[in-house]
């Protein structure tokens, strides 16, 4: 038999020639191939307990068709799993059957809103999504311009103007706070942690009015993207603070022992040492951050209020934003309202996935991966 | 040999020079995890220029040991310790010197391999300075890796590779880089925290090849599982002990040799041909 791991290019040519099938005759097992038993089982208690439910629902009682009846169809199906699995197999592994379709399931039932919420508002919104979209603001829309005139470009510019100013704020702050949580610790750490969990508790209301109380009320601030994006900071800091320290504690404790064992101070290692390794991470926890705050429309009501034309400055006057667009437009009576707000809510769903692919690229990858222009600056210094 | 002058981090003449080795003498050294006593009064003379084995079962002090002699010891919340560590004859806790400054003297190989994940391996052999602030030019910092991986034994398989990440080479490879990075600052002393027991039979006797071709310019205290590895690397020995819920203590310590093959307890040589432990 010829050894195929080890190939002698020659004489497995030769004996390819002479006897092609020799080659040939290695079987490969298959080692993932489908359990048709268990396909069979679970396609046909699927159909069995459709009809089975049909049966129950429509001919024996006047239940009709309704939310009840799949939830009775879902119960009959996992029986009927489980009978089957007994069955043909042992309660051992009729069990395991049963606990994979579960999780299937459960898993099915996550994607199906996701993928219903995203092609909803895409089939809703895409009708009046034109490049005048992101360029017009709503200045010159009458009650009754079509969908296609003017725009959402003074909510685009808000939204993108005010969550950077919460992230410019809680970003530094909330790693500031993870380093000391987890690099320095000591007993009042325990009391910040708490009061980090306790201000991811504060509904995204009373953030805006703290703001308002506060900035606006008592500092004489006014209604701006900056009273806004402070607003937005207070939700998103304890996000920041608590993801980045989850991903600080995964970094080993032998790299800082390693760190300082070479000399360096605590700041040093953390600098140098933790947070690199951990980079992918709180990269994570900026997106995270981000998306806490991205849709909030509550505290920007009471900050901000919306504008229909645009104002590029955050710091005087009151500017838009893309929940606050969406929210005013549903309000109003105009089916041409209604439209450019899931047009509105579309383009807040476009942002989203921009933002995250954005942050993935760049500093998404492991610590391991080294970049293409990190490898170019070693090479001109003859490091790599 | 032993010199009170240390040559401090000397960037402008990196590789040819290499600082003088140094004594280290442990005097009376008793080491607490809060109330619980882990080491009993230890002394123990380790020569310049020599490598020193502590041997002895699990749990018997011999790490604790080693880290007290760097100061990473403290580094446990509740840690405390008594008695002198003398490096050429200055107590590294009761004298002038900073515990940053004391660790770069007395370098440290960790049990399993550690190199930064987040550098490349040339990034990991200069990390020390980084680490340190020390500003080095272009072509000193390609020299210092070019020289620390080689005494490292290292360099003829990564010369090529110098710009992968650190976690991507072979555990063995991990753990020579992490000796190279630990000889980039220049250590006068380089401990050693059982440094093969996570690698094969190769990598071990490559490591210590590179312990023989270091150990004259390096001290090396080595801590060991391994009898024969001990034999081999070691010029002196130490054997730790603990009784039941007693602390660790130094049976018998002294040239290797005699240890080995004519100890004068009897414990001692029970241990060291595998009779228990």
């Amino acid at each position: 038999m010829t050894d195929l791991s080890t190939p002698d290019i020659a004489t497995t040519n030769i004996e390819m020639k002479v006897v092609p099938d020799l080659i040939e005759t290695e079987q490969r097992i298959g080692l993932r191939s489908i359990d048709s038993t268990a396909v069979f089982a679970v396609v046909g208690a699927a159909f069995g307990a459709m009809a089975f439910v049909w049966l129950l629902f429509t001919q024996f009682t006047a239940a009709g068709t309704n939310i009840g009846m799949f939830i009775v169809w879902y119960l009959v199906f996992i029986s009927m799993i489980w009978v089957i699995g007994r069955e043909q197999y042992d309660p051992v592994r009729a069990r395991d059957l049963v606990a994979r379709v579960v999780f299937w399931s459960a898993g099915l039932i996550i994607v199906v809103p996701m993928i219903a919420i995203a092609t909803y508002t895409i089939a809703k919104g895409v009708t009046a999504l034109t490049p005048n979209f992101f360029f017009q603001d709503q200045s010159r829309v009458g009650p009754l311009s079509p969908a296609r005139v003017g725009g959402a470009s003074q909510a685009i510019v808000g939204t993108l103007e005010q969550v950077a100013i919460a992230a410019i704020i809680s970003v530094p702050l909330g790693i500031l706070v993870a380093i000391y949580l987890n690099e320095v610790g000591g007993r009042l750490a325990r009391v910040v942690r708490t009061i980090v969990d306790a201000m991811s508790a504060i509904p995204s209301i009373v953030a805006g009015l703290f703001i308002f109380a506060s900035f606006i009320l008592a500092f004489g601030g006014q209604l701006s993207g900056l009273a806004a994006g402070l607003a937005l900071a207070v939700l998103m800091l304890p996000t920041v603070t608590r993801t980045t320290e989850v991903v600080l504690r995964l970094v080993p404790g032998g790299l800082r022992e390693a760190g300082l064992a070479l000399g360096a101070t605590e700041w040093s290692t953390t600098r140098h040492v933790v947070l690199p390794t951990a980079r992918s991470g709180i990269v994570t926890a900026v997106i995270l951050g981000v998306a806490r705050v991205i849709g909030e429309t509550a505290p920007l009501l009471l900050t901000t209020l919306g504008a229909v034309s645009m104002n590029w400055s955050p710091f005087e006057g009151k500017q838009s934003a893309l929940p606050l667009y969406v929210y005013r437009l549903f309000q109003l009576p105009q089916e041409v309202a209604i439209q450019r707000a899931w047009t509105g809510a579309l383009v807040l769903l476009i942002l989203v996935f921009v933002l995250f692919v954005t942050a993935r690229i760049i500093g998404g990858r492991g610590p391991g991966h080294i970049s293409r222009f990190r490898r170019a600056r070693l090479a001109r210094e003859g490091l790599a | 040999m032993t010199t009170i002058e240390h040559e401090v981090l000397d960037l402008n003449n990196p590789a040819p020079e290499l600082p003088p080795s140094s004594s280290l003498t442990a005097r009376g050294v008793s080491a607490w995890f809060g109330d619980h006593k882990v080491l009993e009064r230890v002394d123990l003379d380790m020569p310049a220029g020599e490598v020193t084995a502590l041997i002895g079962p699990s749990g018997c002090g011999k790490s604790t040991f080693l880290r007290i002699l760097n100061r990473m010891h403290e580094l446990v919340p509740s840690a405390t310790l008594s008695g002198t560590i003398a490096l050429d004859g200055d107590d590294i806790y009761r004298g002038d010197i900073p515990v940053t400054e004391m660790r770069r003297r007395i370098g440290m190989v960790f049990q399993k391999p550690n190199p930064f994940p987040a550098m490349t391996v040339s990034e990991n052999v200069i990390a020390g300075l980084k680490l340190s602030g020390v500003k080095a030019t272009k072509s000193d910092r390609r020299d210092l890796v070019e020289s620390c991986l080689q005494r490292a034994g290292l360099w003829n398989e990564v010369k090529n590779r110098l710009g992968a990440a650190g976690g991507a080479l072979s555990g063995g490879q991990q753990q020579r880089l992490c000796i190279a990075r630990a000889l980039a600052v220049k250590p006068s002393v380089l401990l050693m925290d059982e440094p093969c027991s996570a690698l094969d039979p190769t990598s071990t006797r490559r490591i210590e090849e590179t312990i023989a071709e270091i150990a004259h310019e390096v001290t090396i205290v080595i801590v060991t599982h391994n009898m024969q590895q001990a034999h081999r690397v070691s010029n002196t020995a130490a054997f730790f002990l603990a009784g039941e819920g007693e602390p660790g203590h130094i049976v018998e310590s002294g040239d290797t040799e005699t240890l080995f093959t004519n100890p004068a307890d009897s414990r001692t040589l029970d241990y060291v041909n595998g009779r228990f432990g």
